[in-house]
């Protein structure tokens, strides 16, 4: 067995009293006071996240735009500098490589936020699919630490703390300043639905960001936040993950993800499937669903219809500690995903009923 | 990290306790189990009636992320469960060997209760399962 990376704040986590799990090739926390308490923690007041596992990868060059709207399905020409989009990466047959966030530094510099278990993936495929563009991509992953700051006490916590403006910064917005005395990237993007900000740091800061804040923001009630919630967290705002509601097999039409591909920009890698199935419609697709009767459905119990029949699986579910039910995201047949649907979920051989809901789950103030 | 381990009980190598009562063994799970699920939110308990083998799946306790099935310390028929911690499965977290309890059975043959561990015995084999785990 190979050996788990750590990230620069493993000792903090250790310290802390967190309980450490392996995680796409890294020791993470899954959690510290417990799922319940992080996530709802997260909620009320404030959760610090190490995300410092998730990979950077730099692309730069005067073509570094034209080489992106090629590999990505939204259009990064959209954006302005020190504005961020969210995107997937697809193969030809539409099936996706990852889901990223791309920040525009400049009109020749693009970071690319990718996840943990598809860095090398991901920068292989790039690589690759970028021969006939001016363009240098690196992997940078191991010159970032990442600390995500999230919940509505988030800037009343960081503002005595740095020279950014925060209430200025909006969605999808970032700047490069300080955090007391280190240079830090802070972007108001997350994967909780809450307000908050992520932070891209030197791997040599971040105990030092890590402990100020959650000395500083003590009386706030911060907390740090594991694995397990940072899960629960999305999955009430229904955010795909990858490996989940993403694939190699899944593409993002399916997914739900339509406002993220942009086919007038032009052609890209999956352009002509992603195109094709917008105009056809998909024969199965992600539906939110909340159970009314008792139950956690977790991934891979299969859905039923009324007649017992399987039209889908669950790809992501959980008890969720906002609503107190249990709720999932599941693949099915598309003819089961209006919202309303009484469906049922298969759970140890028993069917439950539960019903297609609107999402997000769980709407934040 | 050291768990509370009443003396008086006999253990599963999955985490169970049972609690010899005259005629009748009260069954849960330990505070090992508890504190390793994490938050529990639900669980499923075996109608009354139901006879159950040693080692017999009697039920599931799920917490926020995990499920795990649970397994009867001894044979018997369930004579009663806990609706209690069906409604408010924290309870469960909160005293696992007292109102947590989950269902007390009819006591068949007690000698199966020479099967499980007792408090010291189940003590040491937390230290190994601990010790396996942070081996490499």
């Amino acid at each position: 067995m190979s050996t788990l990376k750590r990230t620069p704040l493993f000792e903090a986590h250790k310290e802390g009293g967190a309980r450490l799990v392996p995680f796409a090739g890294w020791e993470m926390p899954v959690s510290y006071s417990g799922v319940m308490d992080e996530h709802l923690t997260v909620r009320k007041s404030a959760g610090l996240f190490d995300v410092s596992h998730m990979g950077e990868i730099l692309i730069r060059g005067e073509e570094a735009e034209r080489c992106l709207n090629f590999l990505l399905t939204n259009d990064v020409s959209r954006l302005t500098d020190k504005k961020a989009l969210y995107t997937v990466s697809c193969y030809k047959d539409g099936g996706s490589v990852d889901d990223l966030i791309v920040y525009k530094v400049s009109k020749s510099e693009y970071l690319l936020c990718v996840n943990a278990s598809n860095v090398e993936k991901d920068f292989e495929w790039f690589k690759e699919n970028s021969r006939n563009f001016n363009v240098a991509i690196t992997n940078e992953s191991d010159n970032f630490a990442q600390i995500a700051l999230q919940g509505p006490k988030s800037d009343e916590i960081l503002q005595p703390l740095t020279n950014i403006d925060l209430a200025s910064l909006t969605s999808f917005y970032f700047n490069y300043g300080k955090i007391g005395s280190c240079e830090a990237m802070i972007a108001r993007t997350g994967y909780t639905g809450e307000r908050g900000v992520e932070l891209y740091l030197a791997p040599k800061d971040a105990i030092y960001v890590w402990h100020l804040l959650l000395e500083k923001g003590g009386a706030l009630g911060i907390k740090p936040i594991g694995l397990g919630a940072r899960d629960t967290l999305r999955l009430e705002m229904a955010y795909p993950l990858y490996g989940h509601e993403l694939s190699k097999t899944i593409s993002p039409i399916e997914a739900n993800l339509g406002w993220v591909v942009k086919l007038k920009k032009g052609s890209f890698i999956g352009s002509d499937t992603l195109r094709e199935q917008v105009e056809k419609g998909t024969k199965r697709g992600l539906i939110g669903l909340e159970m009314i009767e008792k139950g956690i459905p977790r991934e891979g119990y299969p859905i039923l219809d009324s007649n017992g029949k399987k039209i889908g699986a669950v790809t992501s579910g959980t008890f969720s500690p906002s609503l107190n039910i249990g709720i999932a995201l599941a693949l099915v047949d598309s003819r089961f995903k209006d919202v309303g649907t009484e469906i049922s979920v298969e759970i140890r051989g028993k069917s439950a009923k539960a019903r297609v809901v609107q999402t997000p789950f769980y709407k934040p103030n | 990290m050291s768990y509370e381990i009443p003396d008086d009980l006999f253990y599963t190598k999955e985490h169970e306790w049972a609690r010899r009562e005259g005629d009748f063994v009260v069954v849960g799970i330990s505070a090992y189990a508890q504190e390793s699920l994490g938050d529990i939110v639900f669980i499923e308990l075996p109608k009354i009636g139901e006879e159950l083998s040693q080692n017999d799946t009697f039920g599931v306790v799920e917490s926020v992320k995990a499920v795990s099935d649970l397994f009867s310390p001894i044979s018997g028929k369930v004579v009663e469960t806990n609706g209690t911690v069906t409604e408010t499965p924290e309870l469960i977290n909160q005293d696992p060997y007292g109102e947590g309890w989950l269902i007390k059975l009819t006591m068949g043959d007690d000698s199966e209760l020479h099967n499980l561990m007792n408090a010291t015995e189940y003590e040491e084999y937390l230290g190994q399962e601990a010790k396996e785990a942070t081996e490499p």
